[in-house]
């Protein structure tokens, strides 16, 4: 296995043993190592795209553009603009003379053709060397439409994913505080890091309204522009995910005093537990009470039907490669739920605090991994022997190749995995792959089937 | 009135693109290196174009698709990226033991001024070879000029340029096929193994783009077009290039034409029976022989099925949009089949696409199909409602259009995004046009079917 890793990369690759946990990360990718990273634009276009009435513009040639068309499965309630993609389109000319003139024609035009709530202009890597005043365009716009005009600052070589968050929040934060905040309930949260992927945000709302919470602002999944705008007048901010949206939460703690906590909506102890810390957090008794009721249906519900799919999974090793760590944790506590057995562990973004609860809640043996490639990947599945591997688009013709099963954690899922439903959902989706016949086929369990008499043409 | 009405983007012109009907150039560049053997397409840029053309071409494919990057971060921007270039090449190098890395350029560095070219070649005068270096092709690949198409045909050139040798004449072709599947690629093979031919077929997609489970993960997956044959192709007897919207771009047909004086057929894609015949009476030319039994068969069974069908298919409209050589090609077919083009539409912008749709149409087609280059699909949605088209043809991301319309949508080319098996559509020759006639008509009779109130079970 040593062989499939960098040099460079070896600090950020740990197995978990009896000495205290290290690992490096948030360092900038390595050249040439095929990282499964994006870049600075996709961080932000992938936190803002959900705002389903606003209108998306990529400033710059028509790739960032294409490659982020209707790319994520974030439902909308109603208006579905973000579906559409939006592109200047820059031209050779564009690049020599700049672009700003052609900016403000684009954004003229798609204002008066959609009306949207607001625009965001998605600087990418060309923008950023061309020198193209986003800002003064925004502001000539903004003044002229009456519409919020906001320059997203995400020229993609400036930094990594999360820089792309940042940017993103940024712009967020430039909405929050211009709407009217009359009439929100003392008991009220925003829903943060949430991106109604196969409308998961759905789901996670009927239980605040079960509970008797008011939600202000999705933010940003089925999100639309004047809830954000209210957003500060939420009394808490509920963050999911791996800090995405963490950056906002943290502004509008600063500038409006707005608490947040950290939650995860996958797998059923940190969904039950998410639930707890909002109700303790109201300390109101009929919250409270409301949330145990919440609860203890959904599980008496839901074990039962757990059951059966623990059965067949039990003591199954599952590997998993995600963008940010936090999702890994909640994926870790449900493959122990299903009786499953986690060997590799890693994602794209962690933190030294992630790579560290990482390492504090998994098995001894397990391999820990920041930032890490098709070479790597592939050679801890082999090493692992791994049933199954869960993790997004760029993962999975790896699984496949070797002929493992695999679990869309993506962005694109048509299953919803959050909340208690979501638990038996992925259970359903890890069977379905686990259990089929198919793995009996490929050459990596073929093998084992000439032993057993099996396999005819290799027998031959 | 001459030609066919060449209509100019929706007055008034717009100037943003909504919902593009093309691809950026570096993806084109990477798509015809992953048909070279031993080759990892590398892009010179920052992370986010590899990354994310990776998931675009995966999203197709099922296949790990490897695309290496220099990863330029801010500091690169400032000050050239030829330090992250040189270090990624070491690294690519180093772990994937590539015969050829093809090294496509990216908006960024092609605005800060790199020049790789010459990157390159600092960087193999300050490595040590230890016999192992392989074949750095770099292309220029502005994301800001042209579509994925000028990216394909220019890496094809550009990796033909590097590696044909002057040469020593021989009895093999060369066949350019542009960017086809891998079924087709296939399908081209067979063809020329049949007709006794050696063919180097530049780029060869049809196992590094649909390849087998595995063992082990092939970092390189095996096979494409191998490196001692692409040097040999300035000897070949011909080269056949497809492609009737190229003639104006500069090629690998052309150099070669141009270099070695290698006769260069310029073919339209041989989709449907016209375009196919051209293809079947150069190759009956160059190797001297008869069209085999077998494919004689082939077109005697798909007229056959023609009339068998042709009812099911007169007179519906249909939207044709994608590649420009694509389209012109289906909207060869589509008018033998009795199928009227009413819109042609593409992203690209070579200027012969007008003049090309009319020339295939024009002996079949009394009308004038509607042309437009440069399109997007917010401008083919906003002609569909005058068109009332009966069906659409192209990728999946005119699935959106068709969903609204309530028609079916005839999924060829690339991307196939929404189903699995996009690899494997077969497009070209007497076969493909029979699989693709089947698809339309029964599109036809389907829709016909489950729009009766009668639910009958004979046509």
């Amino acid at each position: 296995m040593q062989q499939a890793i960098f040099e460079e990369r070896q600090g950020q690759i740990r197995e978990k043993d009896e000495r205290p946990f290290s690992i490096e990360c948030n360092k900038a990718s390595l050249a040439g190592a095929v990282s499964q990273r994006a870049c600075v634009f996709c961080g932000s276009r992938v936190v803002l795209y959900p705002i389903a009435d606003a209108l998306h513009l990529v400033h710059g040639p028509i790739g960032c553009a294409v490659y982020t068309w209707d790319i994520r499965g974030a439902l909308s309630s109603g208006r579905e603009l973000h579906r559409m993609s939006f592109s200047t389109d820059l031209q050779e000319m564009d690049v020599i003379f700049g672009g700003e003139n052609k900016l403000y024609r684009a954004l003229n035009e798609l204002i008066e053709r959609y009306s949207p709530g607001a625009a965001f202009v998605y600087s990418t890597c060309i923008v950023g060397i061309i020198g193209d005043d986003l800002e003064a365009v925004c502001r000539k716009v903004q003044q002229e439409r009456g519409i919020p005009v906001i320059p997203v600052q995400s020229e993609g070589f400036k930094g990594n994913k999360r820089s792309g968050y940042m940017a993103a929040c940024n712009a967020m934060f430039r909405l929050v505080g211009t709407g009217n905040t009359e009439g929100i309930s003392p008991c009220s949260v925003n829903l943060l890091g949430d991106f109604n992927l196969a409308g998961e945000i759905w789901i996670i709302r009927k239980y605040f309204k079960q509970m008797g919470i008011e939600v202000v602002a999705n933010i940003t999944g089925d999100g639309r522009i004047a809830d954000i705008q209210r957003a500060h007048g939420a009394r808490l901010n509920i963050v999911q995910c791996s800090g995405a949206t963490l950056d906002l939460a943290r502004m509008m703690k600063n500038k409006y005093g707005i608490p947040y906590i950290r939650v995860s909506y996958f797998g059923v102890e940190d969904m039950a537990e998410s639930l707890y810390r909002v109700a303790r957090h109201f300390k109101d008794p009929g919250i409270m009470r409301r949330t145990r009721e919440l609860v203890g249906e959904e599980l008496s519900r839901l074990y039962p039907r757990l059951e059966e799919y623990r059965k067949a999974l039990a003591g199954k090793k599952a590997a998993i490669y995600v963008g940010g760590a936090f999702k890994a944790f909640s994926l870790v506590k449900a493959f122990r739920l299903l009786g499953m057995k986690v060997v590799m562990v890693g994602s794209q973004t962690g933190t030294t605090e992630d790579y560290e609860e990482l390492a504090a809640i998994t098995d001894p043996g397990t391999i820990i991994v920041d930032d890490s490639n098709p070479l790597e990947l592939s050679a801890f599945l082999k090493e692992k022997d791994v049933d199954i591997f869960v993790g997004g688009v760029k993962e999975r013709p790896i699984a496949y190749k070797l002929g493992v099963a695999f679990c869309d954690h993506n962005h694109e899922r048509k299953e919803a995995l959050e909340g208690f439903i979501g638990m038996l959902n992925f259970a359903k989706e890890v069977y379905a792959s686990v259990m089929s016949p198919v793995w009996r086929f490929v050459p990596r369990r073929a093998a084992a089937a000439v032993d057993q008499g099996r396999c005819i043409w290799k027998a031959q | 009135m001459e030609g066919p009405v060449v209509k100019k983007p929706v007055e008034p012109a717009y100037v943003s693109t909504t919902n593009a009907c093309k691809l950026c150039r570096p993806i084109g560049a990477c798509l015809a290196f992953k048909g070279i053997e031993g080759t990892v397409p590398f892009l010179h840029g920052s992370q986010g174009c590899a990354t994310y053309m990776r998931r675009y071409i995966i999203s197709h494919f099922n296949e790990p698709i490897d695309i290496a990057s220099s990863s330029l971060g801010e500091k690169h921007a400032v000050y050239g990226g030829q330090a992250n270039l040189k270090l990624g090449l070491v690294n690519v190098i180093g772990k994937y033991r590539p015969r050829m890395i093809g090294i496509a350029s990216t908006c960024l560095t092609e605005t800060i001024g790199d020049d790789v070219p010459r990157i390159i070649k600092d960087f193999l005068e300050e490595t040590r070879t230890d016999g192992n270096m392989p074949v750095l092709v770099p292309v220029s690949t502005p994301s800001y000029a042209g579509t994925h198409m000028e990216g394909f045909h220019g890496a094809v050139r550009a990796v033909v340029e590097n590696l044909a040798i002057q040469p020593t004449h021989h009895d093999g072709i060369n066949i350019l096929p542009g960017f086809v599947s891998p079924a087709d690629i296939r399908h081209l093979a067979e063809i020329t193994d049949d007709f006794g031919m050696t063919a180097t077929i530049l780029p060869d997609i049809s196992e590094t783009l649909d390849g087998p489970a595995m063992n082990e993960y092939p970092l390189i997956p095996r096979g494409g077009t191998p490196i001692s044959s692409i040097r040999l192709m300035g000897g070949a007897k011909a080269t056949l290039e497809f492609g009737r919207t190229i003639s104006s771009i500069p090629t690998a047909g052309a150099w070669l034409e141009e270099t070695y004086k290698t006769r260069r057929y310029l073919l339209g894609l041989p989709i449907g029976i016209r375009e196919t015949d051209r293809l079947f009476a150069v190759l009956e030319t160059l190797s001297g022989k008869k069209t085999p039994r077998k494919y004689i068969g082939e077109r005697e069974r798909l007229i056959d099925s023609l009339v068998d069908g042709h009812k099911y298919v007169f007179g519906k409209r249909a939207i044709i949009y994608g590649e420009e050589d694509l389209v012109v090609a289906l909207t060869a077919f589509m008018v033998e089949i009795g199928i009227k083009p009413v819109f042609c539409a593409s992203g690209g912008k070579s200027g012969l696409f007008g003049k090309a749709i009319k020339a295939v149409t024009q002996d079949l087609y009394q009308d004038e199909p509607m042309v437009m280059e440069g399109a997007d699909f917010f401008d083919i949605a906003q002609e569909v409602e005058s068109l009332s088209p009966d069906l659409l043809i192209g990728h999946s991301k005119g699935y959106s259009i068709s969903r609204k319309l309530g028609i079916p949508l005839i999924r060829v080319g690339f991307p196939i995004h929404d189903r699995i098996g996009g690899q494997r559509i077969l497009h070209i020759g007497y076969r493909g046009a029979q699989g693709l006639f089947d698809l339309i008509a029964n599109a036809m009779i389907q829709a016909k079917q489950d729009g009766s109130p009668v639910g009958y079970g004979y046509m």
